[in-house]
């Protein structure tokens, strides 16, 4: 089964990982998205993420059928984090199974494309000089 | 009637909700209600904002129903 969830707790990639993982598929492509010290031009503190969440995994679940639409992808899993984040820990991981490794990479970069343009999920910037709503990225 | 009107991020802060139950006329389409609310936001903004009914994206036009989840939904940045 494919697999889809927001989530407070740290994300254990192995946990996404393996809900994907088939006989079928030939290949996995896990995409991890990070906190990053830096964005424009100054000094991360945090990030605090927020998430309409019902929606959010809805959403989710129109992504994984559209690259399923698109290319022979067998399983997909989207794990996002929300909540305080520091800078390093991980924000989302997206799995992508597929027979072979080209759909794989081609699906899981849809997903991750799609994700910050679609799903209703939001970060707030904290650094020095103070908090900031990231709109698009 | 009424419908449930939630709020998010930049949005939420602003106006200071996170969720509340409202009194709507009939019919009301859901860019109309969001005129009512977007006076509340700083002046200078020019948000893009889109609408979600019942955690679907809609149109402005979407004509609003009785006990209907109304979201206003600033831009994303998830990843």
């Amino acid at each position: 089964m494919s697999y889809f969830k927001v989530t407070i707790k740290a994300i254990n990639i192995d946990s996404v990982v393996n809900r994907v993982l088939n006989i079928d598929s030939g290949a996995v492509v896990i995409f991890i998205g990070t906190v990053r010290k830096s964005s424009h031009g100054r000094e991360v503190l945090y990030l605090e993420y927020e998430a309409y969440e019902n929606m959010a995994i809805k959403e989710f679940r129109k992504l994984a059928a559209e690259t399923k639409s698109k290319w022979n992808v067998k399983k997909v899993s989207i794990v996002h984090r929300i909540g305080r984040l520091k800078v390093g820990e991980i924000s989302v991981v997206i799995a992508v199974a597929s027979p072979h490794r080209d759909d794989a990479y081609k699906a899981s970069r849809y997903i991750i494309e799609k994700l910050k343009q679609k799903v209703p999920i939001w970060k707030k910037e904290a650094w020095d000089g103070g908090l900031e709503w990231i709109q698009g990225t | 009637m009424k419908v449930k009107v939630i709020l998010f991020a930049y949005i939420r802060e602003n106006i200071g909700f996170k969720e509340r139950e409202i009194e709507i006329k009939e019919a009301t389409k859901v860019g109309e209600l969001w005129n009512e609310f977007k006076n509340q936001l700083p002046r200078k903004n020019n948000l893009r904002v889109l609408f979600a009914v019942n955690e679907k994206y809609v149109n402005e036009d979407e004509e609003l129903k009785e006990g209907d989840e109304v979201a206003f939904i600033p831009p994303v940045s998830g990843g």
